[in-house]
């Protein structure tokens, strides 16, 4: 039997991993000109099929976080611009939509720790707008009387993550197509990557060069940009010494109908600490509502029943009338959290100080994939033209990776 | 001075000496790295995790999670019961703890319910004996009723963890007279568990005579728990001190603190 010489494909980026992070990176990258290649066996149902898709760097302020505000404000100021293209080539369901968001307290002290944040929010000039509960209740009747506070937050807005994924895989081929590239296999492999080639294979540290599908197959690529969330690590032929640490922080998440007489169930998302628990309700263009999420690290991938009862039992206490909705679909899905809660996102050091050529790690987004797509978008695509820009410098991928910070020098802008 | 007191003053428990009468929890906690922060600024060297809720190896390749943290800072880990309701959950739950973990150390915890989160009575003392029996070191944390810790003592516990305040309330010690008669009746050591909310609570805890304090919530939910952390370090070291430093009588009428007679008339 003669020996098949596996096929080679060339692209100019291939992006490994097809999440929102990955779809995203891959959509600048084409509209900037590249010829583009997502590799994923299975895209977009990961955590991207989980999400709710809140864009809201105000509510998700964390304390000591602030580094990553920067990042979050960043990111939702670019999703109108990234989002529009989509948009305008027709696909209606991306589900942007900038409504406010209100912020309810459920009991006295979940009323005094949403007071606190709010002071760190307005120190960082976040728009936090205090509400009386009748000024809320009057915006959003079917929010429950026994709330403590109500505050509104003009500029935290949503999409939907489903419907963005799938637009951009749809454009990614037309667009591929009118530039003639005529196979859909060249835009979108649905294989796993398995291993980094390197310019040299025995230095894991010279200039990648495409990367080696489960197949045996090639993608010969000018940069290869690892966006594949929790795995990762799992790459082969990664830098010696990089250390990725990711770990699954899974989270349940509920979608749930809205009947006719419900309708609307509140026009706002609806964010709510109730007894110091988190809780959250999106609602959606086509009538149903996104109840979230639950943070565990408990090892198991499956829904929580656990999880579940709390999400509904929360829910109901913002918004009684959760208990009338139609429980469509319960989702788990893990998020690919790192040490700090803040992305692994730019360019890896090489040998002289020199970042390795051919090399972006994009991944580590845990809470904020969807909010933050928009940002990893543009930073990679700056990155891919040669321009890296040193306000993003703190979510270097090789930060927690000691054996490569004493050879890491500021890089020269290479055009 | 107090340096040498600290040193020559260990916190015995299960035959193991500790340097840090601070336990700390993990519940609550932003960030692993802002734990690991807070963890080190407290100078704990037992801390417990929730066995329910972190799943030891869950980090993955090249990963890193809440148990390898704890072995890079040389904090010894005490796996817990939180979230068991029965006498049956609480025990299976311990044993998979010493399974995945190597150690028979457990801190046992049957819940009553969600609101209260307040330890069963019945169910603990029933997981109490079961556990002392398979050979666990159960450190069990109880309501500030002083006849259950007496109990939960003669049934083997290693250490009694009487509650200041329901988990995560930050309401403080409560009964102190409780705690302190606690105290007085022990012969293993008392630790306080829950309730607490700043640093004066935790060196209230000390000065009752309780030989150590355990925490989460008021460290992992503080604005800056790394700041609370220590502040709770220097707490429990000041409460100790004053434990054995032999406090003055509280008395109505002031008393000044140098006397008039035989001064000197310079």
């Amino acid at each position: 039997m003669a020996r098949t010489v596996p096929e080679t494909i060339t692209t100019d980026v291939a992006v490994v991993g097809g999440g929102i992070v990955g779809l995203g990176i891959a959509w600048e990258a084409q509209r900037a000109g590249d010829a583009v290649t997502v590799i994923d066996p299975s895209p977009a149902t990961g955590a991207t099929f989980a999400a709710a898709g809140m864009l809201a760097p105000v509510s998700e302020l964390h304390y000591q976080e602030e580094g990553l505000l920067a990042l979050t404000l960043a990111s939702a100021a670019r999703w109108p611009e990234f989002v529009a293209p989509l948009v305008a080539a027709g696909h209606a369901d991306t589900g942007f939509r900038t409504t406010p968001t209100l912020v309810l307290g459920a009991d006295a002290a979940d009323r005094a720790a949403l007071a606190d944040l709010r002071e760190v929010q307005l120190a960082h000039g976040l728009d936090v707008e205090q509400l009386s509960i009748r000024e809320a209740r009057a915006q959003e009747p079917l929010v429950g009387p026994h709330i403590s506070c109500a505050f509104r937050i003009p500029q935290d807005h949503q999409v939907d993550p489903r419907g963005v994924a799938t637009a951009i895989r749809v454009q990614l081929n037309v667009v591929a197509a009118e530039r003639g590239r005529l196979r859909e296999e060249q835009t979108s492999i649905r294989r796993n990557a398995v291993e980094l080639l390197h310019e040299d294979p025995a230095d894991t540290r010279s200039r990648v060069t495409g990367v080696l599908l489960e197949d045996g197959r090639e993608v010969h690529a000018r940069e290869v940009v690892v966006a594949n969330g929790l795995a990762a690590p799992t790459l082969q032929g990664l830098p010696d010494g990089l250390v990725l640490p990711l770990r699954p922080v899974y989270g349940d998440i509920l979608r749930l109908r809205v009947p006719e007489h419900l309708r609307p169930l509140t026009t706002a998302t609806i964010r709510g600490l109730v007894r110091g628990l988190p809780v959250y309700l999106v609602p959606r263009n086509d009538n149903t509502v996104v109840l979230g999420a639950t943070m565990r690290e408990d090892g198991s991938a499956g829904v929580s029943a656990g999880g579940v009862h709390q999400l509904l039992r929360d829910a109901q206490v913002l918004v009684p009338a959760v208990a009338e909705l139609e429980l469509m679909e319960t989702t788990a899905r893990a998020r690919p959290g790192t040490p700090d809660n803040a992305p692994l996102l730019g360019r890896v050091p090489g040998p002289h100080g020199r970042d390795i050529p051919g090399l972006i790690i994009a991944t580590g987004f845990f809470r904020h994939g969807v909010l933050l797509t928009a940002i990893a978008a543009h930073i990679t695509r700056q990155l891919l033209g040669g321009v890296t820009d040193l306000a993003w410098e703190q979510f270097r991928p090789d930060r927690f990776s000691p054996a490569l910070q004493s050879t890491h020098t500021e890089p020269e802008e290479t055009p | 001075m107090t340096e040498t007191l600290t040193a020559t003053d260990p916190f015995i428990v299960a035959g193991v000496p500790l340097g840090s009468r601070l336990i700390m929890g993990t519940g609550g906690a932003p960030s692993l790295d802002g734990l690991g922060a807070a963890l080190v600024a407290s100078g704990t060297e037992l801390t417990t995790v929730a066995m329910r809720r972190y799943a030891p190896g869950s980090g993955g390749s090249g990963g890193t999670n809440l148990f390898e943290l704890l072995v890079e800072n040389n904090i010894r880990v005490l796996p817990n019961t939180a979230g068991c309701f029965t006498a049956r959950e609480a025990v299976m739950t311990a044993e998979l703890a010493r399974e995945a973990l190597e150690t028979d150390w457990v801190k046992l915890e049957v819940i009553a319910d969600e609101h209260t989160l307040l330890p069963d009575a019945v169910e603990l003392v029933e997981a109490t004996e079961q556990l002392v029996n398979r050979g666990f070191k159960v450190f069990a944390y109880t309501n500030d009723d002083p006849v259950v810790a007496l109990r939960l003592e003669q049934l083997g516990a290693a250490a009694v963890m009487p509650l200041g305040a329901p988990i995560g309330t930050g309401l403080g010690i409560l009964n102190p007279h409780n705690i302190e008669l606690i105290v007085s009746r022990a012969s293993v050591p008392v630790v306080l568990d829950a309730g607490i909310g700043t640093a004066s609570d935790a060196a209230l805890a000390m000065e009752l005579g309780c030989d150590a304090v355990l925490l989460a919530t008021a460290v992992t939910r503080a604005q800056d728990p790394v700041r609370m952390a220590e502040a709770f370090k220097h707490a429990v070291i000041g409460g100790r001190l004053a434990s054995r430093a032999g406090r003055i009588p509280k008395r109505a009428h002031a008393l000044a603190s140098s006397a008039m007679e035989g001064r000197p008339d310079l």
